[in-house]
């Protein structure tokens, strides 16, 4: 079922927690929420989930209005942070509540009701551990039973609230890869809420980037990571480098850095930064190729997959790079060396006039 | 064998560090014992043995041939259900609107259920008799209408439930709150109603404290004597409860009858004890932080 918000808003006091909102998930998709704390992206969820009401704006579910819907009216099956898993009973009751309180008309019989927890519960890989009680769990399992709970209910939508952030760092990376797997099995039109990049970016075929009440990007993982939308999407989503500086008449020239700027041809200056990912970053022993810097190694990180360079330019601004191990064993930077850096690609933004 | 020496001194100074002096420790306890000695076991023995000083016989005879007493007896065991009936429902909707809900004028709801905790018993009385009562706000009205509030059952009720008020909300306030409502909204979301909500999950959740605070109000409301003396009117067969029986029995100099109603409210005040034992024994993890 898809799902469509439009124009929502909702506020705490004087705090604007969803500003004008509008985001449509097609029906089958697996959308992450991405933002820091406080950016809206959970006030969001719970206005889809009928758990809240939005001050202004609509949640249409497969073209129906369906924003003053009861929440149990809603066919949502939501997981929360901390699993709200009913504590007296056992992880089969668990299961087996959203079945055994529908209307008599309705309801399964015992056993239909016993198969159909036993085949969640298989999904979820946690059959064997039916008649323990939640205490008895672990936080990844409890996370499993809390996804069983909300599926038994054959939910139309399917809606996590940062469904891994009270896990440790292992199981976090284990449990969104199985997630990913059991969409890709069952295809529930899901939206997760997370504040990690990585999860949103390796789980989800949409990301939907916020940030203070509003929507700063929507796209693939791909699109957003290669061409952010804003200068917060390319903050938010992983190291960056940033030159500061001005634009005017077709240049942005920032610090040492000097790149046509065609966006704004006016004579008219600009605030204005470059951003530039750690790995976006090469270094050279001499300045073959025009438009970079010197900059001085203050440190050479070896261990892993990748080399980080550390390197202080001019002014003293750190410079973070990233290079292959092939590149490092051309160059062999030391630290206290000077050495040439130049960004392969620059991203350009003009800064909010407020100033940030 | 050398090792053993230093390892064995040091362990004896650690201890002394964290232990008072014999003298200290033995001066405490005596003090504690003798205290609840001479405070406690001692008058409760006594009320016991003057209970039961005339035989087995007599001590029956004095429950139950005296007609007033045994009228006072069974009017205890009216007014205290019906009274602490009313406060599981007072209870539970005060802790759930202040456990759930942010609202206008939530702190006062709060204090004021403390009220009759602060507020003296003979001075709750008063209040219902103003109320109540023929020269009160509503006497002439309930009069005109054949209604007996005063001096009859349902003042008794009243005043006992107001003065055992607090137990049940005061006990349950830190449950539901220690516990959240994310189990709730989980119910809600997932088809629940209302009532199958609180049915499944809030009840389960808190029934430990209930148990609780019942057995405390069911105490208090017991042993009430203040309130009930004033509204009560102290009128033998009719409006006389046991604690009133008991001080009407012991101005009358009969005191083998005063004594044996009072062992009968201690021996229900003893058995409320060890069922509040027996239930923290099952749920020591169970009820997070109470009280």
């Amino acid at each position: 079922m898809s799902i469509e918000v439009r124009n929502v808003t909702k506020s705490f006091g004087s705090f604007r927690a969803v500003n004008d909102v509008s985001i449509t998930v097609p029906t089958g998709e697996l959308v992450a929420l991405l933002g820091p704390s406080g950016s809206g992206k959970t006030s969001l969820l719970r206005i889809i989930a009928g758990l809240e009401l939005p001050d202004g704006g609509q949640v249409f579910f497969e073209g129906e209005d369906a924003t003053v819907r009861d929440a149990r009216d809603r066919g949502v099956g939501f997981v929360f942070q901390h699993y709200a898993l009913f504590r007296h009973m056992t992880v089969f009751e668990n299961v087996a509540f959203g079945l055994r309180v529908r209307p008599r008309a309705t309801r399964p019989r015992e056993a239909e009701i016993r198969a159909k927890v036993m085949e969640l519960l298989k999904l979820v890989q946690l059959d064997w551990l039916a008649d323990r009680f939640p205490a008895a769990l672990s936080g990844g399992q409890r996370q499993r039973v809390a996804l069983a709970r909300a599926l038994a209910v054959e939910p139309r939508v399917l809606l996590l609230d940062e469904p891994f952030g009270s896990l440790d760092a292992k199981v976090r990376q284990e449990l969104r890869r199985w997630l990913r797997r059991l969409h890709d099995e069952i295809r529930v039109t899901s939206v997760f809420v997370t504040h990690d990049q990585e999860e949103a970016l390796e789980v989800s075929d949409r990301v939907v980037v916020m940030n203070q009440g509003r929507v700063e990007q929507i796209g693939t993982p791909q699109e957003v990571f290669d061409h952010p939308a804003t200068a917060f999407v390319m903050n938010f989503l992983g190291h960056v480098n940033i030159f500061h500086g001005r634009v005017e008449g077709g240049k942005a020239l920032l610090g040492p850095l000097a790149v046509d700027y065609p966006e704004h041809p006016h004579e008219q200056a600009l605030p204005a930064a470059g951003y530039a990912r750690p790995h976006e970053l090469e270094v050279a022993r001499s300045a073959d190729v025009e438009g970079g810097l010197w900059a001085t190694v203050r440190h050479v990180h070896t261990a892993g997959a990748t080399v980080k360079l550390e390197l202080a330019d001019e002014d003293g601004n750190i410079l973070q790079v990233d290079v292959t191990r092939q590149q490092h064993d051309e160059v062999r930077p030391q630290a206290g060396e000077r050495l040439y850096v130049r960004p392969r690609t620059l991203r350009v933004f003009v800064e909010p006039r407020s100033g940030s | 064998m050398p090792e053993t020496a230093p390892t064995a001194r040091r362990i004896t100074r650690i201890r002394y560090a964290r232990q008072d002096p014999a003298w200290v420790r033995w001066g405490l306890t005596l003090a504690a014992v003798a205290v609840v000695g001479l405070l406690i076991v001692v008058p409760v023995v006594h009320v016991f043995a003057g209970a039961l000083s005339d035989g087995l016989g007599a001590y029956w005879k004095n429950l139950f041939a005296d007609p007033d007493t045994r009228h006072s007896i069974l009017l205890t065991l009216t007014v205290v259900p019906l009274a602490l009936v009313a406060n599981i429902v007072f209870g539970l909707a005060a802790a759930w609107a202040i456990a759930r809900f942010r609202f206008p004028g939530r702190t006062v709801l709060t204090a004021l259920i403390d009220l009759p905790f602060s507020v003296s018993p003979v001075v709750a009385g008063l209040m219902f008799v103003l109320i109540f009562g023929l020269q009160g706000y509503l006497g002439p009205l309930l009069q005109r209408h054949g209604v007996k509030i005063l001096f009859a059952t349902p003042g008794l009720i009243l005043a006992t439930a107001f003065v055992t008020f607090p137990f049940v909300a005061r006990e349950l306030i830190p449950v539901m709150e220690a516990i959240g409502e994310e189990e709730e909204i989980a119910a809600v979301s997932l088809g629940a109603s209302g009532w199958q909500m609180f049915r499944r999950v809030t009840v389960p959740n808190i029934k430990w404290g209930l148990a609780y605070g019942i057995i405390l109000c069911n105490a208090r409301a017991m042993g009430e004597f203040g309130a009930v003396y004033v509204v009560s009117g102290h009128i033998a067969g009719q409006t006389d409860t046991m604690p009133l029986r008991v001080e009407k029995l012991f101005q009358e100099y009969n005191l083998p009858g005063s004594f044996a109603v009072a062992s009968l409210l201690t021996l229900l005040a003893i058995l409320t004890l060890v069922v509040k034992a027996g239930l923290e024994r099952r749920v020591p993890s169970e009820r997070p932080h109470v009280d």
